[in-house]
Formats: C-alpha cells, structure tokens, sequence
C-alpha cells in the first residue's frame, strides 16, 4: 500500500522547484489585495454610517451583488473591506489551485516527462499525492498569510482567520476538481479549460442566488457559495468551510479511484480512429488554425450565449429586488428604475468582456504554443509564409472574441427584451457588447507584440489581463490617479447602454490594437524560431 | 553540376553561445549527401538556417539558387523536410496531417501516398497523440516522400524507426536519388550514411572538419590489419603510421595509416605471414578519429 505513494516526497520537492515564481507570486498578489483592500477601506471609510450607506448601496443593487454578492453586516469595517476580496480572493486560489494541479499531473503526462518520472522509483499515486500536496500547501500558505495581513491592517483577528480560510478551502475545492478533471482529459489545454468552466459555472451560480431573492439556494451549490457564506467578519461562520472539506475530501477520492484505474498518458475514453485522409478543407493556416480552435470557439460561444441569456433575465428583475428604503433612494439619486437596469447591463457586459479576453489571450497565445511544441517548424517548413500562418491564428482570435461579444450581447437583449416586452433592447444591448470588442482586441494586441517580441514573455499577456481587472476593480478604493486607471483599455470603453455612446475612443483602441498586432507580426517576421 | 545548395562560413550565435562557427557545406543537385556530426555539433542548426527558421549571424547560405531567409515561402515549395523529433497535433490523424503538409507544400501524389503508407505499414486512421515516436517519424517521411518536392532535407530522419522500417527507409532514399531528387541526410548513423551517401560532410563544433566522397575520406584514414604471424612479432610499434597495436602470442592487431601500409607489410612478411585480413577503414573509424581530441579532452576533464 505504502509502495503507492513511493517518491512523493521528491515529486513534491521539484514541484516546488519548479514554480519557485509562480507560487509566490499569486500568492503575495491576493495577499496584498486582501490588505490593501483593508486599510484603504479603513481610510475612506472611517465611520460606521459611512460604512452602512456604501453596503447598503451595494446590497441594493443587484448587478453588484450579482458580481460580489452581499455585504452581511453593513457596519462591520472587515465586511466592507472585503466587499469584493471575498469572491475574487476565493476565485483567485482557485485559478491557482487548477494551475499547478494540472500542471502537475495532465501537463507532465501529456509532455512525456511523468513517463520519464514514472520510470523511477515512483509509486502509482505518487504524482497525483505529490501534486495535491503541494496545491493544498500553496493554498494553506494563501490563508494564513491573508489571515495575518488582515489582521495585521487592523481587523478582528477571528474574522480574518474566517477570511483565510475561506480562502484557503475555496482553493482546496478546485484543486481536487481539478485532479478528476486532469484524468478525464487528454491535454493540459482542456484539463484547465473544462475545470475553468465549472469554476464560471460555480461562480455563476452563487451570482445568480446571491441576486435573486427566490432562488436563494443556488448559492449553496456553489462552492464560491460556500467560500463566501463563511461571512468573515459578518457572523463568522465556520461550518460553512467545512462543506467545502468534505467535498474536497470525496473529489479528492474520486481522483485517487480514477487514477487506479486508467493507464499512463490515457485518459478515460478510448481513442476512436478517425479519417484516414484529410477533408478538401483542411488545406491552409487559416483552416487549420479554425480545426485545432474549433472546439473551443464553439464551447465559449454557447457559455457566453447563456450567460447572456440569464444577465438578461436577471435584469429585467432588477427593480423588483430593491428591499431597502436606502436602496430605493439611491436608486433614484441614479436616475430610476430604467437607469438601475441599464447601469446593471452595462457592468455585466464590461466583466463579459474580461471573460472574452480570456479567451483572446489563449487563441492568440496559440502561436506560441505550437512554435514551442515544434509544430510551426514543420508548418513553416512548407509554402506558408510566417505572416499567413500568425494571421490564420490570429483572425480565429478577433473572429472568436467578436463573436463571444456577439453571443453575450445577443443573450443578453434577447433575455431582457423578454422579460421586459420591449424588442428594442436587443439592439442597444447588442450594440454595448460590440462596444467592448476593442478593448479586447487590445488584449490580443499585447500578446500578439510579445509573441513577436518578447516570446519568451508572453505569459505576460494574462499578468497584464490581471493588471486590467484590477485597475478596473480597485483602481477607485486605492485612489489610484486617472492617468494610471487609464492605462487599462477596458476604462475607455463608453458605459453602455444608458452612457454617452462615443465613437472616438472606439477608434483609438482600434489604432493601438492594430499597432500592436502589427508590431507583433513584423517583428515575428524577422526573428529566431524557437526552440 | 549543379548545386543545390551551398552554404559558407555559416555564422549562428544563440546568445553567448556559438553553435555555428564557420560552418561550409555543398551539396550538388540529384546526390545523396551525408551530414555528419555528434549531438550538439550544429546539424540541425544548419538545416534550420537553410530552412529560413533562422537568421544566420555571418557567412552566406544560398538554396535551390534562392536566399534562405528572404525567398522562403517560394522555396519551400520545392523542397520537403522532416524534423528529428517529430511533433502532431494530438487531434489530427496521421493521414489528416500528410495530406495537410501536402497541400500546405502545394502537391502530394495520391498514390505515391498510399504505397507508402502500405510499405511503411502505417495506419493513418490513428490520432496524433495515439502515435508511437517512429510512427509520428513515419508520418513526416511518408508526407515528405509523397511530395514532388526536388530537395528532401531530413534531419535525423530515422530515430525511433525498428530495423525493417530502416531498411524501407534507404529503399525511399535510393528511389529519390534514381528519380534525380537531391537528398540532404543528417545523421549519426554510420551504416545508414554509408549504405545511401554518395558524398559526406562531417562537421564539429559548429566547423566542417570533413568533406568529400566516402571513397576519397577513406584514402586519408587508416586500414586495420589481423594477422597470424610464423612468429611473435617484435619492432612494429616503432614502425611510422602503426597505431593501437594488440599482440596475442603470435597474432597480431593494428591500424595503419593508408600511406605506410608498405612499411608494415614488408614488416610482417619478414616475420612470416600464415594469414592476413586487411579491412578499409569504415566510417565509424573516420569519425572517431576526428573526435578523439574531444573524447581525450573529456577524460581529463572527469579525472
């Protein structure tokens, strides 16, 4: 029995090797957040009426609640502080934990390099023990160190230790979700894509409880849910991290069951033989390029077309679900009902579009990932030139946001257009999610200029993603001045609908997309190709 | 004769390290040429310089009378390439990415398709992923060789193929060459070079140490010698050109070079021969001999 486990402890060893910079750095990132968030909240904040208007607001208007959910205890300096920590640190561990559980395990097989591992010394559950090992350590470390550093910036520390481990568990869970998934998938590429679904679905579903009064429950079949009903410093309920325990306890279960019983490299539906002969059009970069993206393209369309659809839904609801006096008030200082829905839309289709430039980011990394795999050597090698082939990529990127815009908005009008029994809607929703596909094409832009570059640094494609997300998010609670918040191509964006629609600044994010994809390919045509 | 492909004083620097240092290579239209040189000496470099995937540093390179770098796309039509290590898409099938690789190239003959994939018994219904490494090697050579290109440039091409598959391998080769196509064959596989090679380039360091026809390299080396002498033989090791003489009672081993064979066999007549097996040098010896300085070098390095 013991034999299984032979070797854990090296596996474990060089996995820590291995993301020396990773590991440190999501974890100083989410801690630091967690602590800025709290003496800013503290300085901006200092009264406990000061502090009940703000989670009043909030508590009132549910495109907030939908993104953050609830503040439960409106005059509680810690709740207030982690008005948005609460939900984005749980999610942030979980990104995390799906990171280096997949890497681990799907990322080493589908290299070859567990066959190598695996050939030594090393017991059948090894890997996987090593792999979760070292996520539950790194998530572990993630809890306790935001524990101290809320504490340390103030706050009580009970709720901060509530706030740690809410954390903490919320990593644990995806972690373990993610080793069942890494087994069921061939590549690394989907092991993180379908376990990244489930945390959208799982975030979704506590977005869509949190904000609608009837259906409550949803929220706790969410283990964000669970991670964010812990209330730290409302209540501080601790049982609530225990149901993510022993859920992460019977994941975890079911991915040592499937290890046992799945070979090396498989993953657990056979291959099928597939055409002998290559269909009449499969014949250049760009349909290649559409062939290997197809899959994904297709998958994040239905997901965007349906969380359209329940944005839609939601806010057609939106005025109903105003239970406070305060709420009301502020809703009228915002100019009505009609006011109250638009602005919901609007922040809706600004974190759509976020969720679309992950997607911009992985189709425009894809260049990347096949010259490292040695793929573009043998494509090059043949009559397309370098440009054709980036591009082929490339227009599957910018199609492939656009159409994902195009889905959410769709979704989106259609719902409230529903709800509202008003088909005018669907144009102007439409229309705010169109708005948004330049500051996407922006993101791609940045990956594509590393690409071409700086290749070895495009994984800062994703670090400037983050950059954007969080200038957007707490840019204000920081008091960061205008002209750095600028620096995001998401603050350009008009408010939409019920902003001032403005083509000028539309227009320029073209140009510096552009610019920057044109930077990427001319300096791609002249450059080394790796390995 | 032509030439269709020439490269001199190649120069490629990957930072501080130099991985071309110099390096000439000519090889003339419708031959076989052998490219030859340890791990790490700079063959797959070369090819990717030739094949526009890098930029050389210095030194001029010159293919199917096109610049490498500049007119890549146009040459590429004309020539077809198989990697070392070859990499699929895990999705594709086998027979999915030769006919891509065809087309991508601009023509691939069906037929010349289907035998292939009967001879090298591949089964092109298999995804990527499903493939051994020699099967994923399989699909390049089949793609390459279905192709009407006029240069074929394979790099190692044979790493992971059994025996049998080898032996079809040099089949396809000789095809080619009979059908005038010019073949560049890095290798470091001294009996597949010189079963198919009309012409060797042995390279080190990033250097040509070597270059001409098999027959020419081996004039310059050494022959070995067995004989069964009528006595224990004495005073051949002060001989000139003797090298790594082994004496067993009255049987005798050594290494001649080429020009003072004369001297020893004078030698060994005058002791007395009852039997003698003389073999020329094989490649293996030749490319030994230019690295002894490096294998000696190492030793010191590990003492």
């Amino acid at each position: 029995m013991t034999a299984a486990f032979t070797g854990t402890g090296t596996l474990v060893r060089l996995a820590l090797r291995r993301d020396r910079v990773m590991l440190p750095s999501w974890i100083a990132i989410v801690v630091l957040m967690a602590s800025s968030s709290a003496s800013a909240t503290a300085g901006l904040y200092p009264t406990t009426a000061s502090r009940v208007e703000l989670a009043t607001a909030n508590n009132g208007t549910p495109s907030l609640v939908a993104l953050y959910g609830r503040v439960y205890d409106p005059g509680s300096l810690g709740a207030v502080s982690l008005l948005k920590m609460t939900v984005f640190g749980a999610v942030a561990a979980a990104i995390m934990s799906i990171l280096i559980m997949v890497r681990h395990t799907r990322g080493d097989e589908e290299t070859g390099r567990l066959e190598l591992v695996g050939a030594t010394a090393i017991g059948r559950r090894a890997p996987l023990t090593a792999a979760l090992l070292v996520t539950a350590g790194a998530d572990l470390a993630l809890g306790a160190l935001a524990a101290l550093g809320l504490a340390g910036a103030g706050l009580p520390v009970a709720g901060s230790l509530v706030a740690g481990l809410a954390w903490a568990t919320a990593g644990l869970a995806f972690g373990a979700l993610a080793a069942v998934v890494a087994q069921l998938t061939e590549s690394a590429r989907s092991a993180i894509g379908l376990s990244s679904a489930v945390l959208g679905a799982a975030y979704l579903l506590r977005a869509v409880g949190d904000s609608s009064d009837g259906a409550r429950r949803l929220s706790w079949l969410s283990p964000i849910g669970w991670s964010q009903q812990t209330r730290p410093y409302a209540g501080d309920r601790w049982w609530a991290a225990l149901i993510t325990l022993a859920f992460t306890a019977a994941v975890t279960a079911a991915a040592y069951a499937l290890v046992a019983r799945r070979d090396l490299g498989a993953g657990l539906l056979p291959d099928r033989p597939g055409p002998a002969t290559a269909s009449a059009a499969l014949r250049g970069p760009v349909t290649l390029a559409w062939r290997l993206q197809r899959t994904a393209v297709l998958a994040w369309t239905l997901a965007f077309l349906v969380v359209g659809l329940l944005v839609g839904g939601i806010a057609g609801n939106v005025g109903d679900m105003v239970d406070s006096d305060q709420a009301r008030e502020f809703i009228t200082k915002l100019g009505g009902q009609r006011a109250l829905t638009d602005a919901f839309l609007a922040t809706e289709v600004a974190f759509l579009a976020l969720g679309a430039s992950v997607f911009g980011i992985q189709s425009a990394l894809r260049p990347r990932g096949e010259e490292t795999a040695q793929r573009a050597e043998m494509v090059l090698a043949t009559a397309a030139g370098r440009v054709r082939w980036v591009a082929a990529h490339l227009t599957v990127a910018l199609a492939g946001t656009a159409l994902l815009m195009a889905a959410a908005g769709l979704g989106a009008g259609l719902g409230y257009a529903g709800q509202a029994g008003d088909a005018h809607q669907v144009g102007r929703v439409l229309g705010a999610a169109l708005a948004q596909i330049p500051a996407v094409w922006v993101v791609t832009g940045i990956v594509t200029a590393l690409f071409g570059l700086l290749p070895r640094l495009t994984a800062l494609g994703w670090a400037a993603l983050a950059a954007f997300l969080l200038l957007g998010e707490f840019g204000t609670l920081f008091g960061l001045p205008q002209a750095v918040r600028d620096v995001s191509p998401f603050t350009h964006v008009p408010h939409l609908p019920g902003g001032q629609a403005s083509a000028a600044p539309l227009l320029w994010l073209l140009l510096v997309a552009a610019a920057l994809t044109a930077a990427g390919l001319y300096a791609f045509r002249r450059r080394d190709l790796a390995p | 004769m032509n030439t269709a492909l020439s490269v001199s004083g190649l120069v490629k620097d990957f930072g501080r390290t130099r991985a071309l240092d110099g390096l000439d290579l000519t090889v003339s239209t419708g031959e076989v040429h052998g490219f030859l040189g340890p791990n790490g000496a700079g063959k797959s470099t070369t090819i990717r310089v030739l094949l526009g995937l890098l930029r050389a540093d210095g030194g001029s390179a010159e293919l199917l009378g096109g610049d490498p770098w500049r007119d890549a796309t146009a040459l590429h039509r004309r020539l077809a390439y198989v990697p070392g290590d070859v990499t699929l898409w895990p999705n594709l099938t086998g027979g999915q990415v030769i006919d891509l690789l065809g087309r991508l190239r601009g023509g691939l003959v069906p037929r010349r398709r289907d035998e292939l994939l009967e001879r090298f018994e591949l089964d092109p219904r298999k995804k990527g992923r499903a493939y051994s490494k020699g099967n994923r090697q399989k699909v390049a050579l089949v793609a390459a060789f279905a192709s009407d290109a006029e240069l074929l440039i394979l790099d190692e091409p044979t790493s992971g193929l059994d025996p049998l598959m080898e032996e079809v391998f040099q089949d396809c080769v000789r095809e080619e060459r009979r059908g005038g196509r010019t073949v560049l064959l890095s290798s470091h596989i001294l009996s597949e070079v010189e079963a198919l090679c009309d012409r060797v380039t042995i390279i080190r360091k990033g250097r040509t140490v070597e270059s001409g026809t098999l027959a020419g390299l081996r004039h310059l080396a050494r022959t070995s010698i067995e004989a069964e002498l009528a006595a224990p033989p004495d005073g051949l090791q002060a001989l000139p050109g003797v090298h790594d003489v082994r004496v067993t009672g009255t049987k005798v081993e050594l290494e001649v070079d080429n020009a003072d064979l004369d001297a020893v066999l004078r030698r060994l007549t005058e002791i007395g021969v009852r039997g003698l097996v003389s073999r020329p040098p094989t490649l293996e010896q030749l490319f030994l001999r230019h690295y002894e300085g490096d294998l000696a070098g190492a030793g010191k390095v590990e003492r």
